[in-house]
């Protein structure tokens, strides 16, 4: 298969009731170069509207980001809960 | 609990034993601190009047210690504090038991005070750990601090304001 043909792939991580509510603490997520936070957002939505929120916090290696925000290869990207430390 | 830092003295861990407050007052000891403040978080028996039994603790660990790492930062600059260390605990605390403990000293009380609020303050603002609370009967439940009137809607609300104002604006 020529390589074109695969869609290249972030892995998202997932925590708490995210997590609970896609069935794992990870999940591949296809994603076309240039794709923004916003993209990989509506692309996991699509499938699980109703499991997740309209528009969940995301972070990119580690810090909030906007969803104008274009992810890398290599990027460490994480879907974050409503957060309730203390 | 990392040793301490030669640059401003600043702790910030997670922990999954118990936190000793006494540790973290002794990390903040300073010959220039005419005061220490010392903040606990502990696990309370119940919420929203609902009976809870204990609350196992969750978080995206490298991203949590680098955001926590941030806010005593932010914390040590806007007050001047002489130190400041943090833990937050994860993992099943039973009621009673020390979530999370924030100590600072400065030169006088107002700013310890003034730098320990802050610290928690945006711990809870925009650390990413969560909290699963367990019930007398039986259920267990994630607890949304951004949940309203409407789930979904105030969730998604919450989360994108939080995300604009962190992000830096650039949301919508």
């Amino acid at each position: 298969m020529a390589q074109t043909t695969v869609p290249p792939t972030v892995t998202v991580l997932l925590f708490a009731s995210y997590a609970d509510a896609l069935g794992g603490p990870r999940i591949d997520v296809p994603v076309t170069p240039g794709s923004t936070v916003g993209d990989l957002v509506a692309r996991l939505r699509a499938g699980n509207a109703d499991r997740l929120p309209a528009r969940p916090m995301v972070a990119v290696n580690q810090e909030y980001a906007s969803y104008a925000r274009v992810i890398e290869p290599g990027d460490e990207v994480a879907l974050i809960p409503p957060v309730a430390g203390g | 609990m990392n040793g301490p830092t030669a640059a401003g003295r600043m702790d910030a861990s997670l922990v999954s034993r118990s936190i000793d407050p006494a540790v973290l007052v002794r990390a903040v000891a300073d010959p220039g601190a005419g005061a220490t403040a010392l903040f606990l978080g502990t696990v309370r028996s119940s919420h929203d009047g609902r009976p809870v039994t204990g609350i196992d603790y969750h978080a995206y660990a490298a991203m949590a210690e680098r955001q926590l790492r941030t806010i005593i930062t932010e914390a040590g600059q806007r007050y001047g504090t002489c130190a400041i260390a943090v833990e937050h605990r994860i993992g099943y605390l039973a009621i009673g038991e020390t979530s999370v403990a924030i100590a600072a000293s400065h030169e006088r009380r107002a700013p310890a005070f003034a730098a320990a609020r802050y610290v928690i303050e945006e711990l809870k603002r925009r650390v990413p750990i969560w909290k699963r609370e367990h019930y007398v009967d039986g259920t267990r439940e994630w607890v949304d601090p951004t949940r309203g009137s409407s789930l979904g809607a105030a969730a998604a609300t919450g989360a994108a304001a939080q995300a604009a104002a962190i992000a830096g604006g650039t949301e919508q």
